[in-house]
């Protein structure tokens, strides 16, 4: 990619070669109107306003790419004119209900109208009836869409769901006289939008995961949250920028709070909104929003109890939804007053990140979602990818979809989601435990063998064979044939018949044996087949790689030697590696706290249950504030220590002020934010001045990125081979959440209010004979419980999963670390 | 009327101020009490009294009885406010858009909205804090379905200045409605005469 220089509108204006016009001109802050365009999406040509005359010539800026030295007009008088024309079309028969309209004002449509000084319409014809469309957490009301297609355009090349396309509208053609008569451009949007309305691919509702998306990127009141319809206008809003709590993806998001009503005054949250130009939210971020701990007041004596649980207990267990300042006032307690401290899952996560630093020596991985959206081929292992971190399923869909890209999926579980991404995805199923082969395959498949180790290069040529294969292959083959015609004598004018011949081209299907190359790996991982041939013509054209490893990989038997193999595929192949984090701050509390792994006698759990209970979701011995209630930085994905801020009140007692009671001074929790550890990778900044913003250009303007530190390392590069016979083959149960959970506070937003079960597929539900509502045992080693079955459309295959959003289901006491488990499962 | 005439503030003969001839005040002692004296004792005080005398015994009183009787009060005058009601259904007209909320400049209107089971947007509280109110008119003027006027009723005496701005009280009573009791607000907002005749028509094509 080249830096050019063009000219819009006399300004010179520094962009990419092979940029969109559009996009250049957003950058530099020159104005062109578009309605249907999405940045990170394809262009879709619908609404045509962004009409511009590039070197003379009409062209649409969303569309048209960036060249040296263009020149660029945003108006001339017949773009003018297509452009008034454009928005008359779009004003006929549009309800003119902006009283009650739910983008109130946040309109495109009433924007663009006004802009462009629509004061008198032209253009008419019959209306037709469109009922309003209930689609669950979604309404659509067609007669309101203006049929920009962005809903269709977002789900498909974004979230990877495609659960929206066109359908017929019916009613009356436009008049074709008006072909001559009206503006060009403008006739033919007309034409598209008068043949068609959005409508689920599933019928008359939504089959996807929920995300929601398509309701925040309607330029109208077309699609909207069923939830927040009628309750608000988006003016009386408030918004609070903050980042999103549920997952480790930290996506930018605002709280929209206004008082709770006329009786009441408090703060409360009505919508959660993104910039989705630059981000993308999937279901539990956008409903999963008012899960603060509230009516909570200081309770004295629930506080003295809990400061003298402090002074008894040794050992302080937590989970990793905290912010990064907790996390450093329990380090900080941790150094004072000697407490354990216990997360087991960070801990796995930071033992995988130091044993990928020993081999690489990075502190961190390499890679970042940004980097996956950019990349073309991309490989997910270890990961149930839409649930443990719908950005990255995102990132992973939009690089293959935008990119013309490819990819590779390793899991047990197979995801239909990750099937409609494109045709150019191969899933392997393989069996648990077999994670190491797909790192394996990786390093064969990718790894530059001049460089690597020969003891791993070795160990790979043990996969390859040659084996004789018959092959059928269509040929081309010449066959002459006599041919007996008819033909009319001209001279006589009687028909006679004559003997031709004529040599044509048939396609034959010959066998031939040909030798190749046995790669034992696919049989190991399950590879479908003539997997070795669709990988060449995925591999065409490929320039970067990603690849997302995921927390299958750190509760690993062997998680030590996935993690050295991670960082060898880092070293020897064109892959750059993202890690997915557990939890919202896994990261985060993986690099600020020093876990220990036993816990001792008496316990503080925070957020997870000990001997004293300190609990953000009100069922604990001491109230604490939600993450929607509290200011500080969590750590994402991306590497970033981003801000968020308290949306709603609390009226009890933080964390802060235990510490502070045990002998810390800090009047803030934020106090803590330019303590956080530099030798980790923080920078001591206040917490005021992190920012929080994308700018016009899409650049990420969040906190900061850590800074990767350098690990001294020792050339020990030896990885262990593994053992195909620990592929669990018998009935399996694994430990994941449905979409739209992550944890006990998505769980308790009331749009998202679940009871957890046994989540089954189809398959799982025929081949043991339950359906849904049963009661089932579940047994493994290590327990057992007794819990509903829960039919989920969006996974296949045999493996049933428990969740761990549901409190009332100790589901992770039936694990041994792996999440993988052999089951017995029984009808009770 | 041109303004630039009264931008110089210099008095002068071109500028638009003149003073005002006022005679010379008394500088003495004795010249102030001989203007006291004349103007107590002139003739006029008598004409004032004698015109209380003549109405009284013509029992011509002009005296408004209030709180028996009272004035009728201009159109235009914004006493407490009402929400109307549509004549044809009796339903509400306010429809919930929140511009009065909005431009309400002293901050004193809030309302709670909903959906209701006719997927309309149902207004379920409405309140005017009347001890911040000015009654400047705007939630008047700005509303676009003549829903919220400002009443006739300027007596704002009770225990409670709540009282006038609960949702119920403001609204036009059903039966007061059907009795055709309902006053059209010619007041801020209502449309003007002739409005017809500005308005451009959108085409329609049935």
């Amino acid at each position: 990619m080249n830096e050019i220089t063009i000219t819009i509108d006399g300004k010179a204006v520094q962009t990419q070669e092979g940029e969109f016009i559009l996009n250049a001109a957003r950058a530099n802050g020159v104005f062109i109107p578009a309605i249907c365009y999405l940045s990170r999406c394809s262009p879709t040509l619908a609404c045509r306003i962004c009409l511009v005359e590039a070197d003379g010539k009409q062209v649409y800026a969303c569309n048209a790419k960036a060249k040296e030295g263009m020149n660029v007009v945003t108006t001339t008088s017949t773009i003018e004119d297509e452009k008034r024309a454009i928005m008359e079309v779009y004003d006929v028969n549009h309800p003119l209900e902006c009283g009650v309209c739910d983008q109130s004002g946040e309109c495109e449509l009433q924007n663009y109208t006004l802009e462009l000084g629509v004061d008198s319409q032209s253009y008419s014809i019959p209306d037709t009836f469109k009922p309003v469309q209930d689609w669950g957490l979604i309404k659509y009301d067609p007669a309101l869409c203006i049929m920009c297609e962005r809903c269709i355009t977002v789900c498909k090349d974004m979230i990877g769901d495609g659960a929206l396309s066109t359908v017929a509208r019916g009613g009356d053609a436009i008049d074709p006289a008006l072909k001559e008569s009206m503006p060009k451009d403008a006739y033919a949007m007309w034409n598209k939008l008068n043949k068609s309305l959005i409508a689920p691919n599933a019928g008359t509702t939504l089959d996807c995961t929920n995300c929601g998306e398509c309701t925040s990127v309607c330029p109208v009141g077309a699609l909207v949250s069923t939830d927040f319809q009628y309750t608000s206008n988006a003016w009386e809003l408030h918004q609070v920028p903050a980042t999103c709590t549920h997952c480790s993806a930290g996506c930018q998001i605002s709280y929209d709070i206004k008082h709770t009503s006329v009786e009441d005054p408090e703060d409360k949250i009505y919508r959660v909104k993104n910039e989705w130009n630059y981000v993308s939210l999937c279901g539990s971020g956008r409903y999963g929003y008012d899960f603060q701990n509230s009516d909570v007041t200081k309770d004295a004596g629930q506080f003295n109890a809990a400061i003298a649980a402090f002074k008894k207990a040794d050992t302080i267990s937590f989970t990793s939804t905290i912010t990064n300042e907790e996390a450093m006032i329990l380090q900080r307690l941790k150094e004072k007053f000697g407490y354990r401290l216990i997360n087991e899952e960070a801990r796995i996560f930071k033992s995988f990140l130091n044993s990928y630093s020993a081999i690489s020596g990075q502190s961190l991985y390499s890679g970042n979602l940004k980097e996956v959206h950019d990349s073309d081929f991309v490989v997910s292992i270890g990961s149930a990818l839409k649930t443990d971190n719908p950005n990255a399923r995102f990132a992973m869909n939009n690089a293959i979809s935008m990119n013309k890209g490819a990819g590779l999926y390793f899991h047990p579980i197979n995801d239909p989601v990750i099937n409609d991404m494109s045709k150019n995805v191969t899933q392997f199923n393989h069996a648990a435990m077999m994670e190491e082969a797909a790192l394996y395959l990786m390093l064969d498949l990718f790894g530059d063998k001049t460089a690597m180790p020969s003891q791993i290069v070795d160990y790979l040529a043990t996969f390859h064979s040659t084996k004789t294969v018959t092959i059928e292959e269509t040929i081309d083959e010449k066959v002459t044939e006599t041919v007996v015609k008819k033909v009319l004598n001209e001279e006589t004018g009687i028909e006679e018949e004559v003997s031709e011949e004529v040599t044509k081209t048939v396609k034959k299907k010959v066998s031939k044996e040909v030798e190749v190359d046995d790669n034992r790996l696919y049989d190991l991982l399950n590879a479908p087949a003539g997997f070795a041939d669709t990988l060449t013509k995925y591999l065409a054209k490929k320039e970067k790689f990603a690849l997302m490893v995921g927390p299958d990989l750190y509760s690993h038997p062997n998680a030590d030697n996935c993690a050295r193999l991670v960082a060898l595929i880092e070293k020897y192949t064109a892959f750059n590696v993202t890690m997915i984090p557990n939890l919202s701050n896994t990261l985060g509390a993986a690099l600020i706290c020093d876990l220990d792994t036993t816990a001792g006698s008496y316990t503080i759990g925070y957020n997870t249950t000990g001997n004293f209970t300190l609990s953000a979701l009100g069922d604990g011995d001491l109230d604490m504030p939600a993450l929607n209630q509290q200011e500080g930085t969590l750590t994402s994905i991306d590497k970033r220590v981003n801000p968020t801020n308290a949306a709603v009140g609390f009226g009890g007692y933080i964390l802060n002020d235990i510490a502070n009671a045990l002998g810390f001074n800090e009047s803030l929790t934020i106090n803590y934010t330019k303590q956080l550890p530099v030798n980790a990778g923080f920078e001591s900044v206040e917490f005021d001045s992190l920012p929080n913003h994308y700018t016009n250009a899409g650049v990420e303007v969040r906190g900061y990125v850590l800074k990767t530190q350098s690990v001294s390392i020792n050339g020990d590069e030896s990885v262990i081979a593994f053992d195909e016979k620990n592929a669990m083959s018998n009935a399996l149960v694994y430990l994941a959440n449905p979409v739209l959970q992550f944890t006990p506070f998505t769980a308790k937003a009331h749009q998202l209010k679940e009871s957890g079960g046994l989540y089954a597929s189809t398959a799982f539900m025929s081949a043991n004979g339950v359906i849904e509502g049963d009661r089932v045992r579940v047994k493994t080693a290590q327990g057992e419980i007794v819990v509903n079955v829960i039919a989920d459309g969006k996974i296949e295959g045999e493996i049933p999963y428990l969740p761990t959003f549901d409190t009332q289901i100790n589901s992770g006491a039936l694990f041994d670390g792996y999440r993988f488990a052999n089951v017995s499962i029984q009808k009770v | 009327m041109h303004v630039d005439p009264f931008t110089d503030r210099n008095v002068s003969e071109q500028s638009a101020y003149y003073y005002v001839d006022m005679g010379e005040y008394p500088q003495t002692g004795w010249g102030k009490f001989k203007q006291v004296v004349k103007r107590s004792l002139k003739g006029e005080l008598f004409v004032g009294l004698w015109v209380v005398m003549r109405e009284m015994i013509k029992f011509d009183i002009h005296t408004v009885q209030y709180p028996k009787e009272k004035l009728p009060i201009g159109p235009r005058y914004r006493a407490v406010h009402k929400l109307l009601r549509l004549w044809e259904s009796g339903f509400e007209r306010c429809i919930g858009c929140g511009l009065c909320e909005k431009i309400c400049i002293s901050d004193c209107i809030r309302m709670d909205t909903r959906i209701d089971e006719e997927s309309r947007k149902e207004v379920t509280e409405y309140s005017i804090n009347l001890g911040r109110c000015i009654f400047c008119g705007y939630c008047a003027e700005v509303c676009p379905e003549l829903a919220i006027v400002h009443g006739d009723r300027y007596e704002n005496a009770s225990e409670q200045r709540a009282h006038f701005v609960i949702k119920d009280d403001m609204l036009t009573p059903l039966d007061f409605l059907t009795a055709g009791q309902q006053k059209e607000y010619p007041g801020f907002g209502a449309i003007t005469p002739h409005e017809d005749e500005r308005v451009t028509k959108t085409p329609l094509a049935y």
